[in-house]
C-alpha cells in the first residue's frame, strides 16, 4: 500500500492564459447589460410564445424545428421563475418587471460566448499554432452579428456552439493516441452534440452529415490498415457506429420524449393532430371523450371525423338545406338535403347508427357491436334524414356521385341508404368498430362507391362548407376516404324530441385510452415535416447570395421614442476577410492538386494532410451550411448565414499561417505579411467599435451619425423624424 | 451504316496490331468484333482473340482477365451472340410497333406535342417550356408521312378520323425501340457479359411502361433515345482510350457530342446526361493528367479535343436547332405575348410586324405598356379587387403575358379628363400624367400599403371612378437617359413611371400572384430607384386617331438576343409550372416503387383504356437490385481494402461492379435525385430515363450475383443454379408481361376491381387506377 503512495503529492496544472483571456472577453461582450433592452426583440416574439406554452405545459406544434431548442430557451425561463403569463404579440413591447429578462437570454448568450474559446481549441486540434487559434478567436469575438444573435432569446448561437463542439470533440478523439480508452468519451460527446445540434435546428443535420463523412474516411483508412488486427478493427468500427449513429438517433427521439412528456395539456394546435393523439392530452378532446364507450354498436350516436391529411379537421355534417335544383353552370341536382363536412364542432355533426332491418335507434342491452363488413344505415341526429348516395353528379366534382340526406320527392328516385363498414386498419376480419382507433371506409352498397371528402368548398348555397362525395374505389385512394368516430355515446331515447336534447348534452362514461409514445412521436414528426408554411415574404428577408456580400441587414429593435436601435449587421472587415480566405483556399487547393497530380510534391505529406483536413472541415462546413439554402423555398434571413460564417473565421487564420510557413520563404515577405495582418486586425477592431452602437443599442446616435453608418445603400437603418 | 462502322474499326485495330501491338492491351475489342460477324471478318476476330488473350497476360494489372473471361457466356461462340442481338432487335421493334395506331384518338400529352408538331408544319409561332428539337422532329415525321398539320389536337380523346397520325407515333416508337438495343450494347461494353446485356434488354423490352411511353407522340422517347445514344457513345469512347486521336476515337467523341446536343435540345432534362458525360470526362482527364508518360502538351491536346467535341460542337448544334426554329416559325401565333415587343416585330401577322402607329406618345392616346424585364407582361387590370388582408381592398393591377383588351390604358394630363379638339399635345420627359384603365375607368394608383408579395414595396391598385381619383393617381413619366422636354418614342423609348406622392417607381417583380390574382404577375411600386429592366417599361400599342401613323422601322433584334430571351422565357415558364391545389401531385419517392401510373386514355368501363405503368415485376426487381448492388459493392470494397486475396474471377467481377456499375449508378442518381429539389409539378413519366439506368444496373448486378453461385456450391451444381436462376428470371418477366400487357396495348370492359375484368386480381396496389 505505502509503496503506491508517493510523496510529495504534486498537482501540476497548465493554464493557457490566452485562452482564459479570450473566454473572459467573450463573456464580457456577450453577457454585459444583457437585460437591455427590456423589450421584445425581433424573433423573441416568435420563440417567446413557445416558452410561455412550455411554462403552461400546453401542447403546440412548430414546424420550424425540433423541440430541443425551444426547451433550452424554456429552461432559462424556468430557472428565472417565468410563469408563462406574458403575451408575446409585437416586437418592441416592454417586458413587465415580473419577467426576468436576464434569465430568458442568458443560455443563448452563454453558448455564444463559449463559441470563442471553442474555435481557439478547434484550431489547435486542426494542428495549427496558438497564434492562429488566437486569430480565429478574435475574429469571432469581434463579430457584431454573432454578438447580436447571441444576446437575445434566439437559437443560432446555441446551434453554432453545438456544431463546433461536435467537431472539436471528434477531432480530439481522432488526434488522441489509439491506446487510450478515454478518447471514446470524446467520441460520445461528439455524437451527443450532433444530436443536440439537430434537435435545435434541422440545419444541424448538414453539419452532422459532414462529420459523418469525415469520420467515414478516417474509418476507411483504419480498415485499410493491415497492422491492426481484424478484431480490433471490428471493435473500433462498432464503437464509432454506436457513438456517431445509434446514440444520436436515440437522443433525437429522446428530445421528443421530453417534449411530449412536458406538454400534456391540450392547446391551440390540437386540431392538427389525429383524434387518438388529442385524446392523450389533458383537457380538450380528452375531456369530451373520456369515458366514451369503446365499441360502436347499433344505436350509437357518433360524430365522424374525416382523417384526410389536410390541416383543417372536419366532421360529417348535414343541415336543413337542400341542394339547389340547378347549379350556376346549369347542371341539375337531386334537390335533396345537403351533406357536407364542417370544420367546427356542431350539434348537426351527430349521426346515429341504425341496423337496416330494425326500427329502433337505441342501444340494446347488451349492446350489439358493429363489425367489419356489416351493412348499416346512418341517420342524421337532428333532421332524421338517412345518409344516401345515388347516380347524380356531385355539385363541385361532377365525376363523383352526390351524397345527400334522403328526401322522398316521389320522383322515382328510390332511397339508396345502405353502407358497408370497411375498417381499413383492422387486425382481424371480424374486428369491432372502435371509437377513435378504427379508421373506417363507408362503402355504398348499391354502387360500391366510397364516401369521400373531395377537398373542395361549396359556394354560398352550401355555406362554404366542404363538399362530400361518393367515388368509385378504383379512382379514389389515400386518406380522404377514411373516417373515424370521434365523439360517441350509446343512444337511449327513442323519441325525436328527447333525442335532440340528448344530442345537445355532453357525453360521459369511463374508459381510459392511450396511444404509445412511438405512435405519437411518428405522428408529430410527420406533421412537423409536412406542415407547409404560407409562402410569405418578410420585410427583412433576403436571398442566400446576398449574404455573402452582406447586402441586407435586419432591424431587430428600435427604441419607442429615441433613435437607439439594434441591427443585425456583421463586421464588414471580418466579412471581407472571410470571403477572401474562402477564395484563396480554393485557388491554392486547385493549384496544389494539379501540381501533385503531375508529380510535383510542394508540401510534405503531413502538411498536405493538415491542409486537406482544414479544407474538409472549414470549406466543407461552409458549403454544407450555405448551399442547401440555395435550394430552399422558404423565407430566409441573414442570420441563417451565421453558422457558415463561423467556419470561414476558422479558416482565415489557419490559411494565413499556412501561407506564412510554407509559401513565403524570404524574411521580408514574412514581415510584410505580419504587418498586413496587424493592420487588418486593427481595422477589424475599429469597425467593431464603429458598429457597437447598433449592436448593443446604446449609446443613442443622432440621425447624421446613423446616416454615416449606412455603408451600403441597401442597408435599412431607421431614423426617427423629429 | 452499322457494318461500315465496324469495318472501319476493324481496319484501325488491324493497323494498331501491326504497328504497336503492345498498346493493344485493350481486350475489350473482342465483343465489338464478335458483333461484326455479320461482316466477313470471322477469321480476323478469331485471330485477335488469341492475340489479345496473349497480351492481357503480359499486362500486370489486368492479368486476371484473360483466364477469367473464359467463364463468360461470350466464349460459347459467335452465332448465339449474333442471334441474341437479332432477337433483341426483333423483339424490341415488334413490341413497340404492335397496335401503334390504337387508340385512334388523342392520348394525354399528344394534345400538346401533336399540336406543336402541327405548328411547325403551319409555321406558326408558339411558346413551350421545352427546347424545340423534339417537336421539330415530330413535325418533320408528320410532314414526311403526309400529315398536313390541320388537326387541331384540342383535347385528349378527340378522334383522329382521316388524319395521318401514324407517322408521328411510328417515329416515336422507332426511336423507343432503340432503347433496349442501346441498353444491350452499353451493358455489354461495361460488363463484357452477354448474359448481363441480355437480361437488361429483356427487362426493358417487356416493361409495359417503356412500351406505353414509346408508342405515343411524346417527347420522352426522343429524349431517351438521345440520352442512351450519348451514354453508348461515351462508353465506346472510353474503350478507345489506348488509341487516342485515331479515327474511331474521334468518331465516338463527336457522336457523344451530337447526342448530347440532341438530348438537351429535346428537354432540359438532357442536362443530367450532360452532367454524367461531364463527370466521366473530368475523371478521364484527371487520369490523363496523372499519367506522367504524357507531356503537358499531350494533356492539353486531350483537353482541347474534348472541349471541341463535347462543348463547342454540341453548343453549335443546339444553337443551330434554335436558328432553324426561328426561321421556320415566322408567323404570329399563340406564343407572341410571352416575348418582348422587339421579338414580336419579327412575326408575320403580329400587329407589330411592319407596324404603323403614331411615332410619339400623346395625351389622349390609348396604349399598352409592356415591362422590359424578359418575359415581362403587359400592365393589366380587371374588375377584381385585392382580397381582404392584402393591402387596401381596391382593384387589382397586375402584369399579364397575353394580349387582352384589359391591357389598354388611356393617357391623361394630371388635371383634365376630356381630350381636346385639334391636334393633341405630345407627352414629354418629366411630365406628370395619369393613366386610366380603359375598361374599368380606374386610375393607376399607389399608396403606402405593403405590396401583396414583395413586402418591401408598395401596393399598386386601380382607384377612382371615371378617371376621377386623388393625388395618389399621379405619375411622373421619365425617359431613361432622357432630358427635360424629350419626346417619348413608341416602342423604342424605355420609360419609368415615378409615383408623385411616395417617390417610388412602378415595378414588376416577376412573382406569380396566388389564385385570387388569377396567377398573373405582381406589379408593385418600388422605393428603390435603381434602374433595372423590372422598373422600365415601353409603350407597345399606340392608338390615337388624331395623329398621323408612321411606319416604324423597328430595330430587329439580333439572333443571340432572341436566343437568350427565349431561354429566359422557357426557364420562367418551367419554374412557373407549380402544382395546383387539388391536383394529384406525384412525388419522386412514388416512382421507383411504381406507386402510381398515369392515365393515358380512357376512364370508364366503356372506353378504350391505356395506363402508363411499369411492369411491377421489372420495377421491383430494379429496386431490389439497387439495394443488392450497394451491398455487393460494400462487401467487395471492404474485402479489397482489408487486403484479402481474391481469385482472378472475383477481382474481375468487383471491377465490373465498381466501374461499370458505378457509372450506371451515377447515371441513375443524376436522373433521379434532382427531382427532389424541384418545385415544379412532377409526373410519373419523369422517372423513365432513370429507370433505364436502373435496369442496366440490374442486368450487371443480377448477372454477377448468379455468377457468384460457386461461392456456396461446388462447380457442377453452381452452374446449374446459375442456369436455373436465369431461366426463372426470364420466365417471370415474360409471364408478368403476359399478365400486364393490356395496360400498354389497351383494354376495354369492366375495371380491375370487378371480377369480369381482364385485369382482375392484378391490382396489386390500391393506388393503381386501372
Amino acid at each position: 500500500m505505502s509503496a503506491m503512495l508517493q510523496l510529495p503529492l504534486v498537482v501540476t496544472a497548465q493554464v493557457d492564459l490566452v485562452l482564459v483571456l479570450v473566454s473572459l472577453l467573450a463573456l464580457w461582450t456577450r453577457l454585459s447589460r444583457l437585460s437591455y433592452p427590456n423589450a421584445v426583440v425581433f424573433d423573441e416574439v416568435y420563440y417567446g410564445q413557445f416558452v410561455s406554452l412550455y411554462m403552461k405545459r400546453v401542447f403546440f406544434i412548430d414546424d420550424s424545428g425540433p423541440p430541443l431548442g425551444h426547451m433550452i430557451l424554456a429552461l432559462g425561463a424556468y430557472l428565472g421563475g417565468f410563469d408563462g403569463n406574458f403575451v408575446w404579440n409585437r416586437i418592441g413591447a416592454e417586458y413587465p418587471s415580473s419577467v426576468s429578462v436576464w434569465s430568458l437570454r442568458v443560455l443563448p448568450a452563454l453558448c455564444g460566448a463559449l463559441c470563442v474559446p471553442l474555435v481557439y481549441l478547434l484550431t489547435l486540434e486542426l494542428r495549427f499554432s496558438h497564434l492562429s487559434a488566437l486569430g480565429a478567436a478574435v475574429l469571432l469575438l469581434l463579430e457584431n452579428s454573432l454578438i447580436v444573435q447571441s444576446r437575445f432569446m434566439l437559437l443560432e448561437s446555441v446551434l453554432i456552439f453545438l456544431v463546433l463542439l461536435a467537431f472539436f470533440s471528434y477531432l480530439r478523439f481522432h488526434n488522441a493516441p489509439t491506446s487510450s480508452w478515454f478518447r471514446y468519451v470524446w467520441l460520445l460527446l461528439s455524437g451527443v452534440s450532433c444530436a443536440a445540434a439537430i434537435g435545435v435546428k434541422y440545419m444541424g443535420l448538414f453539419s452532422y452529415l459532414l462529420l459523418l463523412g469525415v469520420a467515414f474516411l478516417h474509418t476507411w483508412n483504419l480498415v485499410g490498415d493491415q497492422s491492426v488486427s481484424h478484431l480490433n478493427v471490428c471493435v473500433q468500427c462498432v464503437c464509432r457506429v454506436v457513438c456517431l449513429l445509434v446514440v444520436p438517433v436515440l437522443l433525437y427521439v429522446f428530445w421528443f420524449y421530453l417534449h411530449l412528456s412536458l406538454l400534456n395539456r391540450s392547446g391551440p394546435h390540437d386540431q392538427l393532430m389525429s383524434s387518438a393523439f388529442q385524446a392523450s392530452l389533458q383537457g380538450g378532446l380528452s375531456r369530451i371523450t373520456q369515458g366514451q364507450p369503446l365499441e360502436v354498436a347499433y344505436g350509437s350516436q357518433v360524430t365522424l371525423r374525416s382523417s384526410a391529411s389536410q390541416l383543417i379537421p372536419c366532421w360529417l355534417h348535414s343541415h336543413k338545406a337542400n341542394y339547389p335544383v340547378r347549379y350556376e353552370n346549369g347542371r341539375g341536382s337531386s334537390h335533396q338535403q345537403q351533406v357536407t363536412c364542417y370544420p367546427f364542432k356542431d350539434v348537426n355533426n351527430w349521426w346515429i347508427i341504425k341496423h337496416p332491418g330494425r326500427q329502433e335507434l337505441v342501444v340494446d342491452t347488451p349492446p350489439r357491436p358493429v363489425r367489419h363488413g356489416d351493412v348499416i344505415q346512418l341517420v342524421h341526429g337532428m333532421t332524421s334524414r338517412f345518409l344516401n348516395s345515388h347516380d347524380v353528379a356531385a355539385p363541385m366534382s361532377p365525376h363523383a356521385q352526390e351524397v345527400s340526406g334522403y328526401v322522398d320527392f316521389n320522383v322515382s328516385m328510390p332511397a339508396q341508404n345502405l353502407w358497408k363498414v370497411d375498417i381499413s386498419n383492422r387486425e382481424a376480419e371480424s374486428e369491432v368498430w372502435k371509437t377513435i382507433l378504427s379508421e373506417v371506409r363507408l362503402v355504398h352498397v348499391n354502387t360500391s362507391a366510397v364516401l369521400k371528402l373531395s377537398g373542395v368548398s361549396l359556394p354560398e348555397w352550401g355555406f362554404r362548407q366542404l363538399e362530400v362525395v361518393a367515388e368509385k374505389l378504383f379512382k379514389a385512394h389515400g386518406s380522404s376516404l377514411g373516417w373515424n368516430v370521434e365523439e360517441h355515446r350509446y343512444g337511449t331515447s327513442q323519441e325525436p324530441k328527447e333525442r335532440e336534447a340528448e344530442l345537445h348534452s355532453p357525453t360521459h362514461i369511463d374508459v381510459d385510452r392511450k396511444i404509445s409514445f412511438w405512435a405519437k412521436f411518428l405522428e408529430l414528426q410527420w406533421k412537423m415535416l409536412a406542415v407547409k408554411q404560407e409562402e410569405s415574404e418578410h420585410k427583412y428577408s433576403s436571398a442566400p447570395l446576398e449574404w455573402i456580400t452582406m447586402e441586407t441587414n435586419i432591424a431587430y429593435w428600435l427604441h419607442a421614442t429615441t433613435n437607439a436601435q439594434i441591427h443585425l449587421i456583421g463586421n464588414p472587415v471580418s466579412w471581407g476577410v472571410a470571403n477572401l480566405s474562402l477564395l484563396a483556399y480554393q485557388l491554392l487547393a486547385a493549384v496544389y492538386m494539379l501540381r501533385r497530380r503531375r508529380g510535383f510534391k510542394d508540401l510534405p505529406d503531413a502538411v498536405w494532410d493538415q491542409f486537406v483536413c482544414l479544407g474538409c472541415v472549414c470549406v466543407g462546413g461552409w458549403v454544407v451550411n450555405f448551399v442547401p439554402f440555395l435550394l430552399m423555398e422558404k423565407t430566409l434571413f441573414l442570420y441563417h448565414y451565421l453558422p457558415a460564417l463561423c467556419y470561414l473565421y476558422l479558416l482565415s487564420p489557419a490559411l494565413l499561417e499556412h501561407t506564412h510557413t510554407h509559401l513565403l520563404s524570404s524574411v521580408t515577405h514574412r514581415c510584410a505579411l505580419c504587418v498586413c495582418v496587424s493592420a487588418v486586425l486593427l481595422s477589424v477592431f475599429v469597425s467593431y467599435r464603429t458598429f457597437c452602437p447598433l449592436t448593443y443599442g446604446s449609446p443613442e446616435l443622432s440621425a447624421n451619425q446613423l446616416r454615416g453608418l449606412r455603408w451600403r445603400d441597401t442597408w435599412d437603418i431607421l431614423y426617427r423624424r423629429r | 451504316m452499322f457494318s461500315f462502322l465496324m469495318a472501319k474499326e476493324e481496319c484501325i485495330s488491324q493497323r494498331n496490331k501491326t504497328e504497336h501491338s503492345s498498346i493493344l492491351r485493350n481486350r475489350k475489342n473482342i465483343p465489338t468484333s464478335l458483333k461484326t460477324s455479320q461482316a466477313p471478318f470471322t477469321s480476323v476476330s478469331k485471330d485477335k482473340i488469341s492475340q489479345t488473350a496473349g497480351h492481357s497476360s503480359e499486362d500486370d494489372n489486368q492479368s486476371s482477365n484473360g483466364s477469367s473471361a473464359q467463364l463468360f457466356t461470350r466464349r460459347h461462340g459467335e452465332s448465339p451472340v449474333k442471334v441474341l442481338l437479332l432477337l433483341v432487335v426483333g423483339l424490341s421493334f415488334s413490341t413497340r410497333l404492335y397496335k401503334i395506331t390504337e387508340p385512334p384518338h388523342v392520348c394525354w400529352d399528344e394534345t400538346h406535342f401533336g399540336k406543336m408538331g402541327s405548328y411547325y408544319i403551319n409555321r406558326t409561332f408558339f411558346f413551350d417550356v421545352h427546347p424545340p428539337l423534339g417537336k421539330m422532329l415530330i413535325g418533320l415525321a408528320g410532314y414526311m408521312t403526309g400529315y398536313d398539320g390541320t388537326f387541331p389536337f384540342i383535347k385528349p380523346g378527340d378522334k383522329y378520323e382521316q388524319q395521318n397520325y401514324w407517322g408521328m407515333r411510328g417515329f416515336c416508337a422507332v426511336l423507343g425501340s432503340f432503347l433496349p438495343i442501346f441498353a444491350y450494347l452499353i451493358v455489354l461494353e461495361l460488363s463484357q457479359s452477354h448474359t448481363a446485356a441480355f437480361i437488361t434488354a429483356i427487362l426493358l423490352i417487356f416493361d409495359t411502361g417503356c412500351i406505353t411511353i414509346s408508342q405515343y407522340i411524346l417527347l420522352d422517347p426522343i429524349l431517351m433515345f438521345f440520352i442512351m445514344a450519348a451514354v453508348l457513345s461515351m462508353v465506346k469512347f472510353n474503350q478507345q482510350r489506348y488509341r487516342p486521336f485515331t479515327a474511331s476515337w474521334w468518331f465516338w467523341l463527336v457522336l457523344t457530342g451530337v447526342n448530347l446536343a440532341g438530348a438537351f435540345g429535346v428537354k432540359f432534362v438532357g442536362l443530367f446526361v450532360i452532367l454524367l458525360v461531364g463527370l466521366n470526362t473530368i475523371w478521364d482527364l484527371w487520369r490523363l493528367l496523372g499519367d506522367l508518360s504524357l507531356s503537358l502538351v499531350d494533356v492539353a491536346k486531350h483537353f482541347l479535343a474534348r472541349v471541341v467535341g463535347l462543348i463547342l460542337l454540341p453548343l453549335f448544334l443546339y444553337v443551330t436547332v434554335f436558328a432553324v426554329h426561328f426561321v421556320v416559325l415566322n408567323k404570329s401565333g399563340p406564343g407572341d405575348g410571352f416575348f418582348s415587343s422587339a421579338f414580336q416585330s419579327r412575326l408575320m401577322g403580329n400587329n407589330l410586324y411592319n407596324a404603323s402607329m403614331p411615332e410619339y406618345l400623346a395625351y389622349g392616346s390609348t396604349i399598352t405598356v409592356k415591362n422590359l424585364r424578359i418575359a415581362g407582361g403587359y400592365l393589366h387590370s380587371h374588375w377584381h379587387l385585392y382580397p381582404e388582408g392584402v393591402g387596401s381592398r381596391q382593384q387589382q393591377v397586375t402584369a399579364y403575358s397575353h394580349k387582352d383588351y384589359n391591357n389598354l390604358w388611356l393617357v391623361h394630363r394630371q388635371d383634365d379628363n376630356n381630350s381636346q379638339s385639334g391636334s393633341p399635345d405630345l407627352v414629354r420627359h418629366g411630365d406628370i400624367i395619369r393613366l386610366e384603365h380603359k375598361e374599368t375607368t380606374r386610375n393607376l394608383h399607389s399608396h403606402l400599403h405593403e405590396a401583396p408579395l414583395t413586402k418591401k414595396h408598395f401596393q399598386v391598385t386601380g382607384y377612382g371612378i371615371n378617371g376621377t381619383g386623388d393625388t395618389n393617381d399621379l405619375w411622373q413619366l421619365e425617359v431613361c437617359g432622357g432630358r427635360k422636354g424629350d419626346l417619348v418614342k413608341v416602342l423604342r423609348s424605355k420609360v419609368r413611371f415615378l409615383h408623385r406622392a411616395t417617390g417610388c417607381v412602378l415595378y414588376s417583380s416577376g412573382k406569380t400572384l396566388p389564385k385570387w390574382g388569377w396567377e398573373q404577375v405582381e406589379v408593385t411600386c418600388s422605393p428603390y430607384l435603381k434602374e433595372t429592366p423590372s422598373s422600365q417599361w415601353n409603350i407597345e400599342d399606340h392608338i390615337n386617331p388624331k395623329l398621323p401613323n408612321i411606319s416604324l422601322s423597328v430595330l430587329k433584334p439580333h439572333f443571340l438576343e432572341i436566343l437568350l430571351e427565349s431561354h429566359i422565357v422557357m426557364i420562367r415558364g418551367n419554374s412557373g409550372l407549380k402544382p395546383k391545389d387539388n391536383e394529384m401531385n406525384s412525388k419522386p419517392w412514388h416512382w421507383p416503387i411504381n406507386y402510381q401510373g398515369l392515365r393515358f386514355s380512357g376512364v370508364n368501363e366503356t372506353e378504350y383504356r391505356v395506363y402508363l405503368l411499369g411492369n411491377p415485376v421489372v420495377w421491383w426487381l430494379n429496386l431490389a437490385s439497387l439495394g443488392l448492388y450497394l451491398i455487393m459493392v460494400a462487401v467487395a470494397s471492404v474485402t479489397i481494402q482489408r487486403g484479402f486475396s481474391l481469385g482472378p474471377k472475383r477481382i474481375e467481377q468487383s471491377q465490373v461492379l465498381m466501374r461499370g456499375g458505378g457509372l450506371l449508378l451515377l447515371g441513375w442518381l443524376l436522373h433521379y435525385a434532382p427531382f427532389y429539389t424541384m418545385g415544379r409539378v412532377l409526373y410519373y413519366h419523369h422517372y423513365f430515363p432513370a429507370m433505364l439506368f436502373s435496369s442496366m444496373l440490374t442486368g450487371i448486378t443480377v448477372d454477377i450475383l448468379l455468377n457468384s453461385a460457386d461461392l456456396i456450391l461446388q462447380p457442377p451444381y453452381s452452374d446449374w443454379m446459375q442456369r436455373v436462376g436465369q431461366m426463372v428470371l426470364l420466365l417471370s418477366v415474360l409471364y408478368s408481361f403476359y399478365l400486364f400487357h393490356p395496360l400498354s396495348y389497351g383494354m376495354t370492359g369492366p375495371l380491375a376491381h370487378e371480377p369480369g375484368s381482364a385485369m382482375a386480381g392484378l391490382k396489386w396496389m390500391d393506388s393503381w387506377e386501372f
